[in-house]
């Protein structure tokens, strides 16, 4: 069957099966292999996308009940103009990402915590990040990419 | 004032613009035209044997394209262990095939004994489920202790009493060693066990094969650390295809850990299957495949003794181990809890006398192989644990136990009973580093503070040391090593000026292509924009041999700075000739080539246009062109130390183990990127934190995985650690290799499951809980609970 959505601003379409994932769809029907798969029983939040705005991993839902809405994916982060948005700017500068597996999950989802809550707290970030695994940075430069973004004065955390 | 660029400036990674926008290439991500999928059939029993396996359903299934079992590898090889170990009686270790397909037996759940192409990977997953398979289930061997003691029960038929080797290190000081217990004052004795893990890195392994039959060549994109090593075992082990025929790529790595410096059986059998239907075959594991099929770590039991007199100086030290292998030996299996482990036995510390036994015993389990540290974090576990069980039995504090035994920072270079040479080292510095970090002074309050809120805190030390860099290739093959280890670059001026660099070291996360542009731009003088890191496929980079072992600076770098050498020598050369100057008066400084005391100079871009173009060149004494290739053998491990401090506090409710505090002053040499530095220091704790705390790998007693998920296999998640303090400003740098630099990739998880258990067992004896001198990890709340209640 043929599933429709407006991904990252646009129209798009594939041929599926019913039994395609949100994820797959993204990865082999549209060729937007940013969204990342990194397991199999949605543990890990490496697949986050937004959905309608909601932060949702797209490895849990069924392409087909996606379909006539709108999903932004990492592919679809940047600015207009292809530089970095805020969020994505302060992971590069806090070195909140080291093989970029988890990253697009990661940048997914605390663009989510910033749209709920602009001016989070540390324990905050920690909280809302507990669905996504980083096998890499500890977290560490993670949560302080996220609190910068947040116009927070990073050097608050820990010294280094 | 920090620098901007070159040695010592924390850069900002150029990988991240592409992994930050979802332009990182995976190897899922590819996909090639034409290609077909390929799933794995894998053992749901832990020990059978195979009788028949029947795959005409399956060949008929919508969409197959061919089945393959363990019957279709018989005629090629099988996957080696890397290094042959001796036993303490001279004899050679045993080594049980390892075929690409399980064949005549299935030795763990999750062995892939069968192997399914389809046009789509759903229908090759649906025939996997209509493969008939007859298998009588044997008894599963699970425990290592049983495994030896009952040789009627076999892994592999050919290996009586399931073990590959007892080592003794050093053999010869045994009798020396014992002699030293009889007469000692005081003896510590500690019973423990180092936690098997699954690395876990987020990216699961994946492998595309792809035989072009115009040509007879071979491709493999895969997930490796290490592709030279791959091909190098596939050509002249496994498959058998000359290596000239065969390049494998290894595009962005998404972590590793070490699972993915071995070469596994999807990657051999890819290949065959390509070949067999004249089309690319594509496999990606599921996170559940690779808990079953991607090697463990750790999974040692040890039995450790520390003897000393009254004042707490160590005379003497020894260590039985029971090291699992798992079902087969995966590549470095072998030299892990050997040469990784026991040379560490001497730690920091003047202990005289060592010795170390391990056993290596096969199991009905996933094979186990380096993880993150190898060898080094159960040394200094085991150490660590001990000395603090020591100095409480002693009444000695346990900076001052350690204070009283490191090795002077006036004794280097200093020879370890245990094999090794520490080139340099102030053991003294990062722990005096380490307790100025972590206010020692000011605990006692805090743990007033925190049993008023009903918790108890503790602190625990650790002092740690590592062996880097594992080198000198000829010691190491004297040892039973393979291969070599040393590393190799390449670099490329090219006619325009600017640079290639192709390096045998690979990128999972360590941000090479930014480190590595840093090293040439100061080196050569030159705009880091101007230099590319090529690494990751094995038709460009010259043969080097990947990254692990936090070797990656300390040899590949070493190797680039070889080869840039080579480049200024050769610059001279031609600007001697194109400045009619002596070659001797030519030096070369900030990218210029100049005749000393004269403004007359040339620049990097101008000598390298003349080498390619070569009109004003001395043509009959030089070659034109601009290209070095240096290989890079170090003289002697590098040895990175340090020391790591570890506050907690332990509800008496729950006994949950809250980590509210981690310092780490650590010696790494000179550090190029202090910014990826403490990159990694932060993920090799919070994977030290894992294995204190959360990670374990669990067996029933028929060898079913009992954590198979991200279910019931507790990983670090971001609220389960702190932000840390980390520190790298003690350094003596390594006095053998050209950047001074040691490495840093495997501290955290080193230095840091001591430092937490230590402190838990602080927070409960301060508590009151005396019985309590040690509890095994990952500390639960449950088992700290447990211990609690007596
Ligand atoms: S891939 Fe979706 S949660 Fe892991
Ligand atoms: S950066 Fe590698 S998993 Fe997060």
């Amino acid at each position: 069957m043929k599933v429709t959505m407006t991904v990252n601003g646009r129209p798009m379409s594939a041929e599926t099966e019913g039994r395609t994932l949100l994820s797959s769809f993204l990865r082999e029907g549209l060729g937007l292999t940013g969204t990342h798969v990194g397991c199999d029983t949605t543990q890990c939040g490496a697949c986050t996308v937004h959905v309608d705005g909601e932060p949702v991993k797209s490895c849990t839902v069924l392409a087909q009940d996606v379909a006539g809405k709108s999903v932004t994916t990492i592919e679809g982060m940047a600015n207009k103009d292809g530089s970095l948005s805020v969020i994505q700017q302060a992971f590069q500068d806090h070195h909140g990402l080291q093989c970029g597996f988890c990253t697009p999950g990661m940048v997914m989802i605390s663009a989510a915590l910033l749209n709920e809550k602009p001016n989070p707290t540390e324990e905050e970030v920690r909280h809302y990040l507990k669905g996504n695994i980083c096998r890499c940075t500890g977290y560490h430069n993670i949560v302080k990419a996220v609190m910068a973004a947040a116009g927070a004065d990073s050097r608050k955390l820990a010294a280094e | 004032m920090p620098k901007d660029g070159g040695i010592g400036a924390s850069t900002l990674r150029r990988e991240d613009i592409r992994f930050l926008t979802g332009k990182g290439r995976y190897t899922a991500d590819i996909s090639l035209r034409g290609q077909a999928h390929a799933c794995f059939l894998r053992s749901e029993v832990a020990h059978g044997r195979i009788r028949s396996i029947d795959t005409s359903a399956a060949e008929e299934m919508p969409g197959v394209l061919a089945v393959l079992t363990g019957e279709d590898f018989t005629e090629v090889g099988g996957n080696p262990t890397g290094w042959l170990v001796q036993s303490r009686n001279g004899a050679t270790m045993k080594e049980p095939k390892r075929p690409v397909l399980a064949h005549g037996k299935v030795r763990h759940v999750g062995d892939a004994y069968a192997m399914v192409v389809a046009e789509t990977y759903e229908q090759a997953k649906d025939a996997c489920e209509a493969i008939e398979a007859d298998i009588e289930e044997l008894p599963a061997i699970v425990d290592m202790a049983q495994a030896v003691a009952d040789s009627s029960n076999r892994v592999h038929d050919e290996i009586e009493d399931n073990v590959v080797f007892d080592w003794g290190w050093i053999e010869e000081n045994r009798a020396a060693v014992d002699a030293a217990f009889e007469t000692a004052p005081h003896v510590t004795t500690l019973e423990l066990v180092n936690n098997r893990l699954s690395p876990n890195a987020m990216e699961p392994r994946a492998s595309i094969g792809d035989f072009d039959s115009g040509t007879g060549d071979y491709k493999l994109y895969t997930t490796s650390q290490n592709p030279h090593l791959t091909r190098l075992l596939i050509s002249a082990f496994v498959m058998g295809i000359p290596e000239n025929k065969l390049t494998v790529i290894a595009p962005d790595v998404g972590g590793g850990f070490g699972s993915k410096i071995y070469h596994y059986g999807e990657e051999a059998a890819v290949l065959a299957a390509s070949k067999r239907l004249n089309r690319p075959v594509k496999w990606v594991c599921d996170r559940s495949e690779a808990f079953l099929s991607d090697a463990h770590g750790r999974d040692h039991v040890t039995k450790i003794q520390l003897a000393t007199d009254r004042e707490g100086n160590f005379l003497a030290l020894r260590t039985e181990t029971l090291a699992n292998m798992g079902a087969y030996l995966s590549n470095f299996a072998t030299c892990t809890p050997t040469f990784l482990h026991g040379t560490l036995m001497a730690g920091p510390y003047r202990t005289p006398l060592v010795y170390v036994n391990v056993k290596a015993v096969l199991t009905n389990t996933v094979p186990v192989d380096a993880y993150r540290g190898a060898g080094r974090p159960e040394a200094t576990y085991s150490l660590e644990r001990v000395i603090d069980k020591a100095a409480d039995e002693l009444g000695i504090d346990p900076w001052e136990i350690r204070r009283r035994n490191f090795i002077d920072p006036g004794a280097f270079p200093y020879t370890t009973p245990v094999g090794l040479v520490y080139d340099t080292g102030n053991y003294h510095a990062t722990m005096d580093k380490l307790r100025e970090l972590s206010d020692v002074a000011g605990f006692e309050a805090r743990a007033e503070e925190s049993r008023q809120r009903g918790k108890l805190r503790g602190f625990g030390l650790s002092t740690w040391i590592e062996a880097c860099g594992i080198a000198p290739s000829n010691l190491v093959g004297v040892l039973g090593c393979r291969v070599g280890l040393y590393d190799a670059a390449t670099i490329r001026v090219n006619a325009t000026g600017n640079i290639s660099v192709l390096v045998g070291a690979h990128s999972h996360g360590q941000g090479h292509e930014t480190v590595f542009a840093q090293l040439i731009a100061e080196k050569l003088g030159v705009d880091a924009n101007s230099v590319e890191i090529v690494h990751g496929d094995t038709s460009k980079i010259p043969f080097g041999m990947g990254t692990y072992g936090s070797r990656s600076l300390a040899v590949c770098g070493s190797a680039m700075m070889k080869a840039a050498d080579k480049i200024i020598d050769k610059g001279k050369k031609i600007a001697a000739h194109m400045l009619e100057a002596a070659e001797g008066d030519i030096e070369f400084t900030d990218g210029s080539f100049s005749v000393a005391g004269t403004d007359r100079q040339k620049s990097f871009a101008e000598i390298a246009f003349s080498a390619y173009v070569p009109h004003n060149y001395p043509l009959e004494t030089l070659e034109p062109g601009l290209e070095e290739t240096a290989f890079y053998d170090p003289a002697n491990f590098t040895y990175p130390a340090g020391a790591y401090g570890c506050e907690v506090e332990v509800d008496p409710e729950t006994g949950g183990v809250d980590i509210v505090r981690f310092t780490c002053a650590d010696d790494f040499g000179n550090v190029i990127n202090p910014m990826i530095v403490q990159g990694q220091v932060h993920g090799g704790v919070a994977q030290g934190i894992g294995q204190a705390l959360l990670e374990g790998v669990v067996y029933n007693e028929d060898g079913q995985l009992l954590t198979g998920s991200y279910m019931d296999y507790a990983m670090p998640r971001a609220d389960d650690v702190p932000s840390f303090t980390v520190d790298h400003s003690c350094v003596t740098p390594c006095t053998h290799n050209p950047l001074g630099a040691k490495g840093c990739g495997e501290a955290g998880a080193i230095g840091t499951p001591p430092a937490v258990v230590n402190a838990v067992v602080d927070a409960l004896r301060r508590a009151g809980h005396d019985h309590i001198t040690h509890i095994d990890m990952p500390l639960t709340p449950s088992r700290v609970w447990t211990a609690m209640q007596g």
